[in-house]
């Protein structure tokens, strides 16, 4: 009987089994920010069990809120700041060189096919994107990850989604994920590993399969896996050339964890994209999922573009394709943050950040700020956003705000328009 | 191992969610003892006052669902510098119920007649419950009257309650 890439993932990471219920997994990467680990690193002290599993594998980034907004948060950046000091661990992204945790850990090369990652933030499940096993966890979970290196889960289950059919213009990754999450539910994949499959997925760049994996978790899912393949090897390769002797090396390394083609799956579903419109949400569920030409004339305070989900160069350069030359509505205000560092400075080269500035953005460092409603962007009560982020939970972005989660280039098209608007027209013109 | 008795509370009320048990703002607190005060402040329940009805006791017993919402591990913390370290019901949301062994703490699942026959017999008394791990049992005794009960934990959770929780249960075998 053939094996899924979770299942071949967990077999090749089982510490232990005890007592037959549980798998543990040894950890490749503990990923780190600022909001769950300090409580974390606290209660290790408290036990008298301050150490890490291994400093190399631990990766930490200060970005939820950055720059610091007030005391409390200063101090969790400082009890980060320390901990990682004192246990010599080396990448750790400060203020100045800080990003998006699920955009930067990837860009330096710290996520490989077949990898066993935990993190202390739900959307850890974007690094599937790589092939990889990837999952939020709680602070209890990430204490013994810092501490020992494993972490428990279930015997997977796997949701096979295949993407296939001819993807129309003006429709991204982002409107597929929002189909996948309606069709399936919140809870559709509970439990569950999705494997992400089909045609429209092998012809993906690693930016969409990002967005696909990245609101796995909406859907319920532990983790969203895409196999790795060669755009996985090409994206890694200035990371790992010194370790394979070419490229397709690499890749048969890497292709010993693809699931094989008799791998029994718990659930199935093929969603044909060839007639998806372009898509928003409408209530406070990820589910809440209707065509925007039926969400046409919702008015608009705010449209924020960003976050783990739509904040990488890709996002940005299909943003300001359709932004070129407009200028954003009066009573919009506008907010792009660029996910990391190097997207930021690229945007810069390429003229991208002008072009936002000249349309009346405001273009803000790179910091999860908006997206969780805690700087850089909160809404007033009853105020309306437009965001390329992953949660419309009620109060997401600010106690008594609305959020309507669309792709770059819906919520640019309806920064311009001063309501939800479709940008297919502007996308066939600026092609 | 942490102490499994004490006084019991009852919570006459299902899908009692983890806003309810530790309200959002108190999320940027990094010491748990900050939450003390706000155990189930925003609990919706007649008759239920957080102020006077929390103190000295340490056995939550309530309805089904408990725990849904938010996967904050800070409701079972915020249960924890309360000196509440078990809580008995029907049924538990899976996260918080992880959650609370992870921690050491405990989370007994027993059937809704039960459950149902705990609150009809005991649930106005003051009362007293003791849950031995060791035979799985509970005791719950009122002045007039004690029950024995059985319940069932897997071998795998009963594990990491002996050893203290995950992080003692995985620095001790890994
Ligand atoms: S960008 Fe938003 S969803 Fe992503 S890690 Fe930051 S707060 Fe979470």
């Amino acid at each position: 009987m053939g094996k899924t890439i979770a299942e071949k993932i967990f077999k090749a990471h089982l510490a232990d089994e005890p007592f037959g219920d549980v798998s543990v997994l040894k950890l490749d990467r503990v990923f780190c920010h600022e909001i769950t680990t300090p409580t974390a690193i606290l209660d290790l002290v408290s036990r008298g069990k301050d150490r890490v599993f291994d400093p190399d594998k631990i990766k930490v980034v200060i970005d939820h809120v950055s720059p610091a907004k007030d005391s409390k948060t200063a101090l969790q950046g400082k009890i980060l700041r320390e901990w990682a000091n004192r246990h010599g661990v080396k990448d750790f992204f400060d203020i100045g060189h800080n990003g998006v945790c699920h955009a930067i850990f990837p860009e330096k090369g710290f996520v490989h096919p077949g990898f066993t990652i935990i993190m202390g933030d739900s959307h850890t499940c974007t690094h599937g994107a790589f092939g990889a096993f990837a999952a939020g966890v709680g602070t209890t979970d990430l204490e013994v990850g810092i501490l020992k290196g494993v972490c428990t889960f279930k015997p997977p289950q796997t949701y096979k989604i295949e993407i296939i059919g001819t993807l129309p213009k003006g429709v991204f990754a982002k409107d597929i994920i929002l189909k996948v999450i309606k069709e399936i539910t919140v809870n559709g994949a509970t439990n569950m590993v999705i494997e992400f499959r089909g045609s429209i997925v092998d012809e993906m760049t690693m930016d969409q399969r990002m967005t696909l994996s990245n609101m796995a978790v909406e859907a319920g899912a532990t983790s969203g896996i895409c196999l790795p393949d060669m755009t996985t090897v090409e994206y890694l390769w200035e990371f790992i050339k010194d370790d394979y002797s070419s490229r397709q090396a690499a890749l048969d390394t890497f292709s010993r964890f693809r699931s094989d083609d008799d791998a029994v799956y718990a659930k199935h579903k093929t969603i044909d994209v060839s007639d998806l419109e372009p898509l928003t949400t409408f209530g406070y569920k990820p589910d809440n999922v209707k065509p925007v030409s039926q969400m046409k004339g919702i008015r608009l305070d705010q449209v924020y573009i960003g976050s783990c989900t739509n904040g990488r160069l890709e996002d940005l350069r299909i943003a300001a394709k359709v932004l070129d030359g407009h200028t954003i509505n009066d009573h919009v205000r506008g907010i792009v943050s660029p996910a990391t560092p190097k997207i930021f400075s690229q945007a810069m080269e390429e003229g991208i950040l002008k072009i936002f500035m000249d349309s009346g953005f405001c273009v803000t460092n790179p910091t999860c700020g908006a997206c969780l409603g805690m700087s850089n962007g909160v809404l007033a009560d009853g105020e309306v956003a437009a965001a390329t982020t992953n949660r419309n939970f009620n109060g997401r972005m600010g106690k008594g705000g609305m959020v309507h989660l669309m792709s770059p280039a819906t919520a640019v098209a309806s920064a311009i328009k001063g309501e939800i608007f479709n940008s297919s027209l502007y996308c066939e013109q600026g092609r | 191992m942490k102490e499994f008795k004490g006084k019991g509370l009852f919570l006459d009320r299902s899908d009692i969610n983890t806003d309810e048990i530790i309200p959002a703002k108190y999320l940027t607190e990094i010491e748990k003892a900050a939450m003390k005060p706000h155990l189930l402040e925003d609990l919706k329940l007649d008759g239920f006052h957080p102020k006077t009805d929390i103190k000295d006791r340490a056995v939550i017993v309530t309805q089904d669902n408990f725990g849904c919402g938010s996967s904050r591990e800070h409701a079972p913390w915020a249960l924890e510098v309360n000196g509440i370290n078990v809580v008995i019901a029907p049924s538990f949301a899976r996260i918080f119920r992880q959650n609370m062994f992870n921690c050491g703490l405990l989370a007994i699942e027993l059937s809704k007649d039960r459950i149902n026959t705990i609150f009809k017999e005991f649930g106005k008394s003051n009362v007293q419950i003791t849950v031995d791990i060791e035979t799985s049992v509970i005791m719950v005794q009122s002045k007039n009257q004690t029950k024995k009960i059985e319940f069932q934990i897997s071998e795998f959770d009963r594990a990491l309650i002996k050893t203290g929780g995950w992080v003692e249960y995985a620095d001790k075998y890994y």
